[in-house]
């Protein structure tokens, strides 16, 4: 034992940062990691551009001579971005985490637990955001016009990164409640249904049968009208108040799920 | 608010039907180096998340550095550092990032960061890997690291849970040298669990003996080590039988206490060592058992636990 005094609270060096500055730690360690794990981002980036130039030079010359006037492209343009956006998220990691005993450490800390999901969820916006620039930019330079001008366009891009964000509850519900990488990298089945059973390769008048009434209840459906109605239609604020709620809807459904786990794994310890 | 740097109260921890923790009562002053050595399973890890605030007890109370774990886990957390088992760093962040990090994530200011890092660097030698990734550090330097995050916020309480399982000798003695001048220099409190009863033997002003999630026995690791009174005679013969035979040869011999079995081992607990091995290696020649050493010495901590409890800590080093 040592004579030497203990560090008193008025040396004490630690203190509660607040809430935006946990937020803030949590989503600069995750943005940090993303380019050091290339692997995690490519497809995300790779795929929605491969189905936006595989849709438009199949169905392209279809889809306008069926109906003179419309912009396939610009029809395209929303579905290609909604596929770069769902299901990124930093879940993985988050699994990582848990499993080495990182997320230990930052449950001794003085953090907000709050903090711990939501920063992760700041960096997921960052990150769809730039994820959704590179197909802007392509639909730009194959000829989509934006009827909303530069205004329209981000909130374009802001409606997709909202989107993005309201599903990522999904897959961190399931890496806090498994803590398992597999149950997490399954979590992608999940985007099957909302990204195929809508309106991405058809208008909803032309759906038919069972798959035009999965459509009218897939929030996909009106998230796509949304983001459509700002490229071809100009300022529709029926379709944008849809959209908005489409994603509120789906993001309540998603947060819950995942804050309950995140109260779940931090109780259990 | 207490004086001690712990203090437990009755503390249970369930999982289900197993508990865990079955009413420790605990106390740890400031400056001290507390050991809490006991077998896998034995409720030492359960005990250190309970007091880190990483899980909550069933009953009982836990006070850490003046706060309670239940009603005031920030006050705990901002006074507490721990290095858990494995190493909870992430290997795609380098050394120096790994400890900014950690200096943000406890509120403190970027100079008070820096200035913190030179120090701990200086605690911990790392040395120019800081700049590294962590997923290219050895085991020993990535514990170090671990250590050193621990560090940052300059924790009046430092729980370290079986610090040195993994590590090949000259990095456990490191991270001894490391743990020794913390609590020398700084005054650190520290709590460790082992299973190693060279390193709580070594480190520890005091040793509580865990057991199914009691504590069995508590005090300086010579006390406890003299309260079994006896010298310890450990002879290794050819095989099992060998020794079988021998203890029916020794057992009776005068100033023997115990003889108990071990594989191809013998061991026989004296009152008198000394005076008694003379007397057990003629017993082992005339009985026709082939020896392959003998050797007296005094009780360890190990053989504390089996007096107390009639097993062995399980460490790789027993």
């Amino acid at each position: 034992m040592t004579a030497v005094s203990a560090p008193a609270d008025a040396e004490r060096l630690a203190q509660p940062a607040g809430f935006i500055h946990d937020l803030t730690s949590v989503a600069l360690r995750a943005l940090k990691l993303i380019p050091r794990d290339p692997a995690g981002v490519i497809p995300a980036l790779v795929v929605p551009l491969f189905f936006f130039v595989v849709n438009v030079g199949s169905l392209q010359n279809v889809a306008e001579g069926a109906s003179p006037g419309f912009d396939f492209k610009a029809f395209q343009l929303p579905v290609a971005i909604v596929f770069a956006v769902t299901g990124v998220s930093r879940a993985s990691n988050l699994v990582t985490d848990i499993q080495d005993g990182y997320f230990d450490r930052l449950l001794m800390t003085p953090m907000s637990r709050v903090a711990l999901l939501l920063g992760l969820m700041v960096a997921d916006f960052t990150l769809v955001i730039a994820l959704c620039i590179p197909v802007v930019l392509l639909g730009l330079a194959v000829g989509v016009d934006v009827a909303t001008g530069p205004l329209g366009l981000l909130l374009f891009l802001l409606l997709a990164g909202a989107w993005g964000v309201a599903f990522t509850g999904f897959p961190y519900a399931i890496a806090l409640k498994t803590g398992s990488p597999a149950a997490v990298n399954s979590s992608f089945i999940l985007f099957f249904p909302f990204a195929f059973l809508t309106t991405a390769f058809l208008p909803q008048e032309a759906l038919t049968g069972w798959l035009s009434s999965i459509a009218d209840y897939n929030p996909v459906t009106y998230l796509l009208a949304g983001l459509r109605s700002l490229l071809m239609e100009g300022w529709a604020a029926s379709s944008l108040l849809k959209a908005g709620l489409a994603i509120a809807v789906v993001g309540a459904v998603s947060f819950t799920l995942a804050f309950t786990a995140l109260r779940g794994r931090v109780r259990r310890g | 608010m207490t004086d001690a740097a712990i203090e437990t109260t009755a503390l249970r921890r369930s999982f289900g039907d197993l508990e865990a923790v079955a009413g420790v009562d605990l106390s740890v002053a400031r400056g001290e180096i507390y050991g809490f050595l006991g077998p896998n399973g034995a409720g030492k890890s359960t005990m250190v998340r309970i007091l880190c605030t990483l899980i909550t007890p069933t009953s009982g109370s836990a006070i850490v550095a003046g706060h309670d774990v239940v009603t005031d886990p920030t006050g705990v957390r901002l006074r507490i550092g721990a290095a858990l088992q494995g190493t909870a760093i992430d290997p795609k962040l380098t050394g120096r990032e790994t400890l900014l990090l950690q200096g943000r994530y406890y509120g403190m200011s970027r100079d008070a960061i820096a200035a913190r890092m030179a120090e701990v660097l200086t605690l911990v030698d790392i040395g120019d890997a800081i700049d590294r990734r962590v997923g290219t550090y050895s085991g020993g330097m990535g514990r170090r690291l671990d250590l050193a995050t621990s560090l940052m916020h300059r924790p009046e309480v430092l729980f370290l849970d079986e610090p040195t399982t993994g590590l090949d000798p000259v990095s456990r003695t490191r991270v001894w040298e490391e743990v020794r001048r913390l609590n020398t220099e700084l005054g650190m409190t520290i709590f460790l669990t082992t299973q190693y009863l060279e390193e709580a033997d070594e480190l520890a002003d005091r040793v509580g003996i865990i057991n199914e999630g009691r504590i069995v026995a508590e005090g300086p690791p010579d006390e406890l080590k003299r309260g079994i009174g006896n010298d310890v005679i450990v002879v290794r013969v050819t095989s099992h039988d060998g020794a079988e035979t021998a203890r029916a040869a020794v057992a009776a011999l005068p100033g023997v206490a115990t003889v108990e079995v071990r594989g191809d081992s013998l061991v026989v607990s004296a009152l008198d060592g000394a005076a008694t091995v003379s007397p057990v290696a003629v017993a082992l020649n005339g009985c026709g058992v082939g020896v392959v050493d003998l050797m007296l010495r005094t009780p360890t901590l190990d053989d504390v636990f089996l007096e107390l409890t009639g097993a062995h800590i399980q460490g790789d080093d027993q």
